[in-house]
């Protein structure tokens, strides 16, 4: 059995001595299992309370005593004798045989199979209705809820972090080659009087250069990468739907593939299809004009 | 037989020895509990969450992500191969900056020397080149694949924002790191891209004054972009990055599944 506190024991001894009408000491000793079991409580408490107060209960003076309302009392005295009625006839053999098991009683009441047979004639509480007292509710959350949702997560060691290293590897190795095959352009020294024609920024921004063959510098250079890079920013803000599924943002699928393609295409006519005077060429006829890539492809 | 006795007696006095570190306050206080190199260090669940609890990694990852996360086929790790050639872009590029000075004709003729007296420096050369390349292309495709995910809708968008700014300090690393090698290339590309910036409605001539510390560029603007490349920039972005990172982990870890 449990060790139960014993401080806790005690109040419990006393609240059961109080209710069945015996001695505190004798039920602590039961309880502690120095002292043979007196039966089923309820059909022991019979006897004693039968004799001691019976029907003279002052149920008002109780009802003070223990604060407990006096209406539980009067159900509780009802209901216990009811149990009696029940068990009177298992008493004596419970006396006599000392100790059957204690849970008898109870279930022979709740079970509401309780037979008059008993001498004293009483009323029962209807099948069904508790007979109880509530001490205190405990809120379920409190002792046994679980607080955090079932998930189907994986450690980061190693199973995250395995990939990790595996494509950081990979990276390493397809630059280490490429380094190892191709050399970075160096051209001739930096020469103010001999502009290279055609001039060419770096290859991503050479969707802009591109614009720029088409509309005013201001609008080319400023304006459009400008609203451009604030549209983008503003994204979030913009797009209130907050559905992730593709089948729910054909709209900003649509706006955003426009944007990375027209970005894209832009950006290989720049590198590919300009030449000198940022005319245009076709590579496979006057060659590549665009040096980093030239020194790839070389 | 006495050969077999005497390199078998060498294993256990090698293993003895191995084990008696592995045992030591030393090596024990560098590699907190948990770690796969401490003898008490075995594979348990406990472990596997030490691994990364008891670790500066729990800086940037948590100890459990949702199984889906882990799946290369979202992320295709693109945000964190950006990240990993960042690492190796500042790598490499200190390595460079033993060998480099920016002022005018140094800086070309030291690159010059780079390239046939260092060794290995036309390899590291070309890795801080074309890995600089490679990371404008992935910051791009990792925006790309976060927009097709979603994954910018609450509570993420801040983190977008964020992104974008990335990407606009890696395209200015990337384009200040242009001019340095002072030839040709650079001096004519960056002439293009900053007269483009000269184009700014009303502030054009100040705009333009700032960027290349002049009314044209000079040698002063290799200094100018030198230390824009060297330490302002990377400054910014990892400060940038430290919240991206942290808001990813804090928005929940990576979004989805879709
Ligand atoms: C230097 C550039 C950048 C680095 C190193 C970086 C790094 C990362 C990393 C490591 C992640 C974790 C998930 C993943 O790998 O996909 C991530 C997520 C994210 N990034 Fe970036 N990023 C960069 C630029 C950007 C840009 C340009 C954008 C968008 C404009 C962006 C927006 C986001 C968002 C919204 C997430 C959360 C995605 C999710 O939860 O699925 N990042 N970033």
């Amino acid at each position: 059995m449990a060790q139960l506190p014993d401080n806790l024991l005690k109040r419990a001894a006393e609240a059961r001595a109080r209710a069945e009408g015996r001695s505190v000491d004798e039920v602590l000793a039961e309880m502690k299992g120095e002292a043979p079991v007196v039966s089923a409580p309820v059909a022991a408490d019979t006897a004693a309370s039968a004799a001691s107060d019976g029907p003279t209960r002052d149920l008002d003076a109780e009802s003070a005593q223990y604060s407990v309302p006096r209406g539980l009392l009067e159900r509780g005295m009802r209901a216990r004798a009811g149990a009696d009625g029940s068990s009177v006839p298992a008493m004596a053999g419970a006396v006599a045989a000392a100790a059957p098991s204690a849970s008898q009683a109870p279930v022979a009441s709740a079970s509401g199979t309780a037979p008059a047979t008993g001498p004293p004639p009483v009323v029962g509480p209807p099948p069904g209705v508790r007979t109880q007292r509530l001490l205190t509710v405990v809120k379920a959350g409190a002792i046994q809820g679980t607080t955090t949702e079932p998930s189907d997560k994986v450690n980061v060691w190693p199973h995250l972090l395995a990939i990790e290293f595996v494509a950081l590897l990979a990276m390493l190795a397809l630059l280490t080659l490429m380094s190892a095959f191709i050399d970075a352009p160096l051209l001739e020294f930096a020469n103010f009087n001999a502009q290279p024609n055609p001039s060419k920024a770096p290859w991503y921004f050479l969707g802009l250069q591109e614009l720029l063959a088409y509309f005013d510098p201001q609008v080319a250079g400023v304006i459009i990468p400008g609203f451009g890079l604030a549209a983008l920013a503003f994204i979030p803000y913009i797009d209130r739907n907050p559905s992730v599924r593709p089948s729910d943002r054909k709209l900003a699928i649509a706006i955003f593939t426009v944007f990375f393609m027209s970005a894209s295409i832009l950006t290989i006519l720049g590198s590919f299809f300009r030449g000198p005077g940022f005319n245009f060429t076709f590579p496979w006829r006057d060659g590549i004009f665009f040096d980093d890539l030239k020194t790839i492809l070389e | 037989m006495a050969d077999a006795n005497e390199s078998g007696g060498l294993m256990t006095a090698v293993k003895g020895m191995g084990s008696h570190l592995r045992n030591s306050q030393v090596w024990n206080s560098i590699f907190r509990p948990g770690s796969p190199a401490r003898a008490d260090g075995g594979d348990s669940p406990r472990n596997r969450a030490y691994v990364v609890m008891n670790n500066v990694l729990y800086h940037l990852h948590p100890v459990k992500v949702k199984r889906h996360g882990v799946k290369l086929s979202y992320t295709l790790c693109l945000g964190g191969l950006s990240f990993f050639l960042f690492i190796l872009l500042t790598v490499t590029g200190i390595f460079l900056m033993f060998y480099y000075r920016p002022t005018s004709p140094q800086a070309y003729f030291d690159l010059q020397a780079l390239e046939v007296d260092v060794a290995f420096g036309m390899l590291v050369r070309n890795m801080h080149r074309w890995g600089a390349h490679i990371m404008v292309i992935t910051v791009f495709l990792h925006m790309t694949r976060v927009f097709y995910h979603g994954a910018y809708k609450p509570p993420r968008e801040f983190n977008w924002v964020v992104g974008i700014i990335l990407l606009l300090l890696t395209l200015l690393l990337s384009f200040t790191g242009y001019l340095l090698p002072w030839d040709q290339l650079a001096l004519w590309a960056v002439t293009v891209g900053s007269n483009m910036a000269g184009y700014t409605p009303v502030f054009g001539e100040q705009v333009s004054f700032a960027l290349i510390g002049g009314v044209q560029i000079t040698a002063d603007t290799l200094l100018r972009w030198y230390v824009l490349h060297v330490l302002f920039l990377p400054f910014i972005i990892v400060i940038f990055m430290a919240v991206h990172f942290w808001r990813v982990r804090k928005d929940g870890g990576v979004s989805g599944p879709l």
